[in-house]
This record gives structure tokens, sequence and C-alpha cells, in this order.
């Protein structure tokens, strides 16, 4: 276990290399719109129904 | 100096059955704990033990009911129960009107992100199961703290510390860290004040349910830092901090790294490094500044008339845990939580959307300014608000969180392996290893455990037999894993444990 979790940390170190802010052109600009909409897209297609009616009715009694 | 502490998690649910918004949410959240403790076998007896003053005869037929509820408002007999230790250690249960988790106790930061992430799918099969009970709808949990009408339910963190820390001290350099903290680990909330009536999004969703500096209280007047005072192990020696201001999180980088910066600052205390610190003038208020303004500019008064923004005053901790690193060394995770601490406040520095795959308040504010873009929302909208909601869904098909790491936008430090073993499996270096192992191995000869003792049922015994853990750091695998390799028979490990 102790590995395996050694093995993860060391991993998203890896990852995590600082991501260079870069100038935008227009291409690029235009493939992150469309990144844009395909995940609102998805997003639209997992959003509950009738979000008023939603977010009215998730009323919940107080805890800690 | 090490992020390495004995630690934990608590997170209540929200919850929600669906079609039925006047539906009893004891009942639904007893459901949940009672459906997946009756599938894995956890119903037999072992029950969590309260009275750990009490006689041993008062343990036996401990009921639980008068607690969970006003046993009118109970139809199923077995409601009563809804209290249970699982065999990775936890505590799962009904807390007031949620269900909730309280993860076994772990060593380090990167483990309570595993164990409380087991957590989350403890939950999840609890839901799915109690929906399969016949005329139950679906129940749906949400890992968040608010309804934005008003109530806040808690995610609280919890610290071994040692004793002789004089509590003023505590207080003194954790109240201006706290209170600069929900730039990292604020979960975002479209909503601001209790009752969510004004209109904006802001980077906490606890932040305007704390009223007070330092206080007992957890359901009302709640304060920056709770008082309670319930080692769980031996008080001569320990004092366990119970944090309530903490947001439930869903992105592990910011569990790891609320639980990892904390570790430091009370290593930190502990060795009564941080000398004078800094003061802030008046903190609830600060905290309220500092979790209502989204581009991070705002600055709070310091008791000397300075001002600084929560940025500085993270910066200013880490500055100190730098310094304290140097004079006594580190370890490999407390390396890594620092060089995460310094990235992130750097690129918050430069833009918060750099962190977008790295803190919730950023990726949940990200995508609500792309649907105000794409829809041209206000921030009163209903949508907005289903959105800010529906991102803490722990379902994997609807949860908005699990629908950017689907979709890799959203960093990970764990494998869905690593979290799936956890939800069975407890800690080895922790006495949590001791518990899960007596539940996974003994269950039907465990009549009742808590976080200080696990208690037997022992075949001809007529009274219960009672294992004080004490010591968080004993009932290790390392120190009776060969115990239980060796007893077939619980009797067998009792007898070898009292020899000792």
């Amino acid at each position: 276990m102790a590995e395996q979790q050694h093995k993860s940390t060391k991993k998203s170190t890896e990852d995590e290399t600082p991501v260079e802010p870069t100038a935008v052109d227009s291409e690029q600009k235009a493939k992150l719109d469309d990144d844009v909409d395909s995940i609102l897209g998805d997003i639209d297609d997992v959003l509950e129904e009738n979000a008023e009616e939603f977010v009215r009715s998730f009323v919940q009694k107080g805890g800690q | 100096m090490t992020v390495r502490r004995v630690q934990g998690s608590e997170v209540e649910y929200g919850i929600a059955v669906q079609g039925q918004p006047h539906a009893n949410p004891m009942v639904a959240s007893t459901h949940v704990v009672n459906a997946y403790a009756s599938a894995h076998g956890l119903t037999r007896r072992a029950r969590w033990d309260f009275e750990e003053e009490s006689p041993l005869r008062d343990a036996r037929g401990f009921d639980l009911s008068r607690e969970v509820a006003d046993p009118s408002q109970l139809t199923d007999e077995d409601l009563g129960l809804a209290n249970i230790i699982l065999t990775n250690g936890a505590r799962l249960y009904v807390d007031h009107a949620h269900p909730e988790y309280s993860s076994p106790e772990v060593t380090n930061p990167l483990d309570v992100v595993r164990w409380e992430k087991a957590g989350e799918r403890v939950m999840l099969r609890g839901a799915e199961l109690a929906a399969q009970i016949p005329s139950t709808a679906p129940i749906v949990l949400y890992k968040n703290n608010i309804d934005n009408k008003g109530a806040s339910y808690g995610s609280h963190e919890n610290y071994l510390m040692r004793r002789d820390v004089p509590f003023e001290s505590i207080v003194k350099h954790l109240t201006p860290f706290f209170v600069s903290r929900p730039v990292i680990c604020g979960a975002g909330r479209v909503g601001q004040k209790q009752d969510g009536s004004v209109h904006a999004f802001q980077l906490a969703q606890r932040a305007d349910y704390m009223e007070v500096g330092v206080g007992l209280e957890t359901t009302l007047k709640r304060p920056i830092i709770n008082t309670r005072d319930e080692p769980h192990a031996d008080a001569k020696k320990y004092r366990r901090l119970h944090v309530i201001i903490g947001d439930a999180n869903c992105s592990e980088v910011a569990i790891y790294l609320k639980h990892g910066t904390t570790s430091l600052v009370l290593a930190m205390v502990e060795a009564g490094f941080l000398g004078r610190g800094i003061a802030l003038a008046r903190p609830v208020e600060a905290l309220h500044d500092i979790s209502h303004d989204p581009t991070l500019q705002a600055l709070v008064e310091l008791d000397d008339g300075s001002t600084m923004t929560a940025l500085d005053i993270q910066e200013h901790y880490l500055e100190r845990a730098r310094a304290f690193v140097e004079q006594n060394g580190s370890d490999e995770q407390t390396d890594d939580v620092l060089a995460r601490w310094q990235s992130i406040l750097d690129r918050l520095r430069r833009d918060p959307a750099e962190c977008a795959r790295e803190l919730d308040w950023v990726a949940k504010l990200q995508l609500l300014e792309q649907y105000r873009e794409r829809d041209a929302l206000d921030w009163d909208h209903a949508k907005l608000h289903l959105v800010d909601l529906q991102y803490h869904d722990i379902r994997p098909e609807k949860g908005l969180y699990h629908r950017l790491v689907a979709r890799d936008r959203i960093d990970r430090l764990l494998t869905d392996d690593a979290v799936t073993e956890a939800i069975g499996e407890p800690p080895h270096d922790t006495r949590a290893f001791f518990r899960g192992r007596c539940l996974s191995r003994f269950a039907t000869d465990v009549a009742a455990a808590s976080w200080d003792s696990v208690i037997f049922d022992l075949p001809g015994h007529d009274s219960l037999q009672r294992i004080p853990t004490m010591e968080p750091l004993r009932g290790t695998a390392e120190h009776v894993g060969a115990l239980f390799d060796t007893s077939a028979t619980a009797t067998d490990l009792f007898r070898a444990i009292t020899r000792r």
C-alpha cells in the first residue's frame, strides 16, 4: 500500500509541470471556444431539468 | 518538520429524495447507511460505542434510535441501527439529518485524500442500495455544505496535537491561516450571506456561517476555531484539534493541500516557531471579505493597522514553513506539499484561472463564467445555482466535478484502484488497522467499537471484553498484523492480546 501511494505522489509531481502562458492565436482561440462548447454541451446533457424547481426544492436541515 | 501527523476527516452529505422534496431526511439518511451495512454483512451487531466511560454491560444493547430521530418518525424497525464501523476503520452513520462518513485515522494528507475519497464511494453505493428498497425513491447525495437557503452542514478536519501546546497559541496562529485558506480550499458558492440573498459568487461555502472567533458550538454561532476537546486518545498527552471552518472538497489536490498546509502550520505552532506572528483586527469580517472576492485583491486589516491580502497571508505562512524546513529537515510528502503550495499561490497571483485543474472554486467559477457568457445569465439565475449544486452530486454520471474529471479537466493524485482498495482496507499505520481488521475478520464477535476501543462479545464470557486503543499509533499492521494471521477466532485474538 505504501509503495502504491508513493508512486502516485511521484507521478502527480511529475505531471505538475507549470504551464507557461503563451500567446493565443486565432486558431488556438477557436479551438478553445470549441472545447468550451463541447464541455458545456456535455454538461447541458446531464444538468437536471427545470433548474428553478430543482434548486428551490433542495432544502436541507442544518448540521454541524 | 513534516506534514505527517495523525489526522482524519468527517463529511456530512447533503441528501435529496428524487421527486419528494418533503421526504424525511433522517429516514432517507438512515436508509443509505443501513442499506450499505446490510449489503456488507455489517449489521450483525457491531455498533458505535458512545458510552466510553460506562460499565461494559451498558454497551450491550445500546440503542441508537433516540439519537437518530424521534421514533414516531421512523417506520422501519431496523432504522435504529444507523451507526456502523466499516472494515476500513471508518464510521458511517446518521448525524442530525445527514449521512456522515468519518474517515479512519491516517498519518498523512495523501492518505486523508485516499480514505475520504473511499468514503464518497461508500456513500454512492449506500444510495444505490437504498434505491433498491421497495417503494423507495432514488436518493441523491451531495458532497457540499449548504442548501443556499440558510442551512449548513459540516466537513470537519481532525488533527492530533500535543496536549502541552497552549491553546492560546493555536488560536493566535491558526486564525489568520484559516481566514485566508479559502483561496486554496474553498469549494465555491453562488450566493452570499447565509440565506444566499446576495447574488454573487464567493470562494467558500462555509465562510458566511462562521460567526465568532472561538467557541464550542458547531451547529450555531459557528466559530473559526472550535474548542471541542474530545481527544479520543490519552488526554494527558494529546489534544484533537477539531476544525469546522473547511468546505467539503471534491478536488483531490484541494483536500491534500487543506490537510497538508494545516499540518505544517500545526507543526510550527507545536515547535513555538511562529513567534509573534500576525494577527487580524477583525477575523470574522476578514473571512467574509476574503471569501466574497474571487479576484483575491481584498485587503484585510491587521492588529497593527497594516493590511494584507489572503495570498499575502498564505505566503507569510509558506515562507515560515520553508524556513522551518531548512532548520529541521523534511520528507518527500512535505516537500511536495510545499512545492504545490508555492506553485498554487504564484499562479493565483497571476491569474486564478490557471488553477482550474486543481482547485474546486476555480473549476466551478470557470464553468459558471462560461455559462454566463454563453447564455447571458445574471448571478441570480437558477441555472447557475444548479451548476453550483450539481458540481457536488457524487454520482459519476451526473456530478459536474466527475464530468470534468472524465474529460481530463481536473488533476488527480490517486488512481481509482487505490481508492477502491481503501473502501475495504484500513490504513496499516494507525489503530484503524486493528479496528478494521476486527470487523473484517470477526464482525459477529464485535459488540461495539469506537475510536478508542473495540468491544468483543466472546462465546463463553458473560461480560463483554473491551480492548482499549488509546494510542493512535498502536494497533498498526506492524504491531498486531501477525496476531490476526495466527488467530483463527476472536477468542484466539483476545487471548493473544491480553497475554502480551
